[in-house]
């Protein structure tokens, strides 16, 4: 078939280029972030991140070895070293020896210094001090230069906000924390919603069709009605916030989903698979676990990674029924509303920080969007 | 005990309790209550039956009404009445709800959640589908949809990190290390912008993150929808000399308008419940307030569970139609 993209190139390439800039736009904004978070404060907030990917020229301000490393040659006294620290690769395009001066000599030429001596300054930072006299004073001179400093990056901010002990900005805690909500409030649902999925596809009593239909409406129900009543609940029976109650919560949220996708997968199986097991003499409870469980695991996983990212990524339901004013059972979520608050111009925490959150569900993404896609195309109500 | 550990043990109990459960409330039933032998087997077995499907519903059908039923009624039940210093509730009828429509904020909020009801449903179909429209004959499509499908992965927290750093304002005199403020003033704009705090056109620049994260939910269901439409269809209007964008405004997009109406209804529920974003970026400030982000700042800054219950009530009357839709659709699917 003749198709739109492929009768005229001038159309073909205006499709090719549309298509590359529309995904630039919508990756650009997270790869911002993400290259702000190898940066260092300093950098992220004199310079755009994607001056980060080019070498970049700066001025800098640097001192050569102190006096009292310095040696006697043939008479003259000499200093030598290295401008830059160990491992840093810069290229000296201009420098001087006063600070209104960055420019006044190329690499490789001499300057006289204003205390007595010379300088010769390489492209590569090497420097040669020569004096006739001795040099004195306890710091090194102070040489003025402007250079090309290739990209830098460091791992530091990771460091600080994963694995610092006493640092007030460490997620470690909250990672866990974010963990033990998600874990269990994944895996209960799914195992309640399947059995109830099993008897609305495949079992024959009065009110079928109206539970289903109630399945559908509650499907949209703004959980944000639920918060007051859940919380006076949970406050009433003793759970109070806590672990317990933000599983029960996700459970009972995630539950019309998860009975709904699981219910018109299962209802998709073949009729003579069950009934030939029900004729074998096999009971409900056997063909359900050893037949229709392994039969429906596309869909089970479907739902198990949107609730794994619902529950990942949730706020709102945290903050109603988990964190309490000791601070203890914070999750990352909660942890970066915080950090914008108290931090919000320290972008190479936040940055980090909101990285470190969005990296676990970003693998799953990219792993599993398979099973994503069918779940997305299964869990549409048509 | 370590939260892990807690987290583990739950596990455990959770998953067998539940296995627990359906095993022996199943054996319970067979064996002991209604026994398929003896003189009554062949009632025993219908009865059995008749049980057996509520054993296999009870627990999800408890979870739902506790969870999602009850507390539907019990909000409107809080939205009437106030509560009395030193406990206890007291009837004040539409109280609550005259004093929400005397507070220009709930207006500001209603008005705004208006906007994002109008524009993140439509700007996101129509992202979705364009992308869609274009992706689907191109070699290296897949890999575009997935990167543009990737920030529906990403949480609306980290989504608001990720853009305020694009909004980001620096002194006129600074370098500007938001994206947004250094092609404004590579374009000629005259000075840098704080755009979050720009009333009304903030809003948009709030919404459009949320259109950012969800034309790739649109996109992969307009996708499937796209490739389902009848071949002959489009090899009919092509014969019949159709251009590219008659074939797709006149034989795709009729084809597949139930599908856009389904992504337009989904998108809206989320814009509905969209408080995240809001409150992560701007707190409503600014003239930015949205209905969800209101009822939190009622119930839990101002205390005030009366009006906090009377907004959540607001949203899910402005849920009701697209619930009654929604319903019906399904009901007269399974018939």
């Amino acid at each position: 078939m003749s198709e739109i993209a492929g009768t005229r190139p001038a159309l073909r390439w205006a499709v090719h280029a549309s298509v590359l800039f529309l995904v630039v736009l919508w990756v650009v904004p997270t790869l911002g972030l993400f290259i702000s978070s190898f940066r260092t404060a300093d950098q992220i907030a004199t310079s755009g991140w994607w001056r980060a990917i080019f070498p970049s020229e700066q001025n800098l301000t640097l001192r050569s070895a102190a006096p009292d490393t310095q040696v006697q040659e043939n008479g003259l006294y000499v200093i030598e070293g290295n401008l830059f620290d160990a491992g840093t690769k810069a290229r000296i395009s201009k420098w001087g020896v006063s600070s209104r001066e960055f420019d006044a000599f190329e690499p490789g030429q001499t300057a006289e210094l204003r205390k007595g001596g010379t300088i010769t300054v390489q492209a590569n930072g090497d420097y040669r001090m020569e004096n006739s006299e001795e040099f004195t004073g306890s710091r090194g001179t102070r040489v003025f230069v402007t250079a090309e400093l290739p990209p830098e990056f460091t791992l530091d901010n990771y460091h600080k906000v994963l694995l610092a002990e006493d640092s007030t900005d460490s997620m470690a805690k909250a990672f866990f924390n974010t963990l033990t909500v998600t874990i269990p409030a994944t895996i209960i649902p799914i195992l309640v919603a399947a059995f109830a999925a099993y008897a609305l596809a495949w079992m024959d009593f009065p009110g079928r069709a109206l539970l289903i239909a109630a399945v559908v409406g509650l499907l949209v129900v703004p959980l944000q009605l639920a918060l007051i009543p859940l919380l006076k609940f949970h406050l009433n029976i003793g759970i109070g916030k806590g672990y317990l109650g933000v599983w029960l919560a996700h459970t009972g949220f995630g539950l019309p989903l998860a009975i709904y996708l699981l219910r018109n997968y299962m209802a998709g199986l073949p009729r003579d698979l069950i009934e030939n097991a029900r004729v074998d003499g096999a009971t409900e409870f056997q063909i359900f676990t050893k037949l229709i469980l392994p039969l429906s695991f596309p869909a089970l996983a479907s739902f198990a990674i949107f609730q794994f990212l619902w529950t990942w990524n949730d706020l709102l339901v945290a903050k109603v029924f988990l964190i309490d004013a000791s601070g203890e059972t914070t999750v990352m979520t909660n942890r970066i509303v915080e950090l914008l608050g108290t931090r919000g111009g320290n972008w190479e925490i936040l940055a980090t920080a909101a990285f470190v959150s969005i990296a676990v569900p970003l693998a799953v993404f990219f792993a599993m969007q398979k099973y994503l896609v069918r779940g997305l195309l299964a869990g549409s109500v048509k | 005990m370590h939260p892990a550990i807690q987290g583990l043990l739950t596990i455990a109990i959770g998953v067998s309790g539940c296995i627990g459960y359906f095993y022996l409330s199943n054996q319970v039933l067979d064996k002991i209550l209604f026994p398929a032998r003896g003189p009554n087997a062949g009632r025993n077995i219908n009865r059995a039956n008749m049980i057996r499907p509520w054993l296999f519903l009870f627990p999800a059908l408890a979870a739902l009404g506790l969870y999602l039923a009850y507390p539907v009624v019990e909000t409107l039940r809080l939205s009437l009445t106030e509560r009395v210093p030193g406990g206890g509730y007291e009837w004040v009828g539409l109280d609550n709800y005259a004093q929400m429509v005397a507070e220009p904020k709930f207006w500001e909020a209603i008005r705004n959640n208006m906007l994002w009801l109008i524009v993140v449903p439509a700007l996101s179909t129509a992202f979705g589908l364009l992308v869609a429209q274009l992706t689907d004959r191109i070699r290296w499509g897949n890999i575009a949809k997935s990167l543009i499908f990737m920030p529906m992965a990403i949480s609306f927290v980290g989504a608001s990190v990720i853009w305020k750093l694009v909004y980001d304002t620096r002194p006129v005199e600074q370098d500007q290390i938001g994206m947004l403020n250094a092609l404004y003033l590579f374009f000629g704009g005259s000075e840098p912008q704080n755009w979050l705090t720009i009333p009304l056109w903030n809003n948009f620049f709030l919404m459009i993150v949320l259109v950012w994260i969800q034309t790739g939910f649109a996109m992969v269901i307009l996708s499937a929808a796209l490739r389902g439409i009848p071949e002959e269809t489009i090899e009919a209007a092509i014969l019949d000399g159709a251009s590219p964008f008659q074939i797709f405004f006149k034989i795709k997009v009729p084809q597949i308008k139930t599908t856009i109406l389904v992504v337009w209804t989904t998108i809206t529920i989320t814009v509905l419940k969209v408080f995240d974003i809001v409150f992560a970026m701007t707190n409503g400030q600014w003239e930015t307030q949205v209905l969800a982000n209101y009822m939190f700042d009622k119930l839990f800054r101002a205390n005030d569970w009366g009006v906090g219950s009377a907004s959540a009530m607001v949203i899910m009357l402005l849920v009701t139609p697209i619930l009654v839709w929604n319903v019906r659709n399904a009901r007269k699917e399974m018939e």
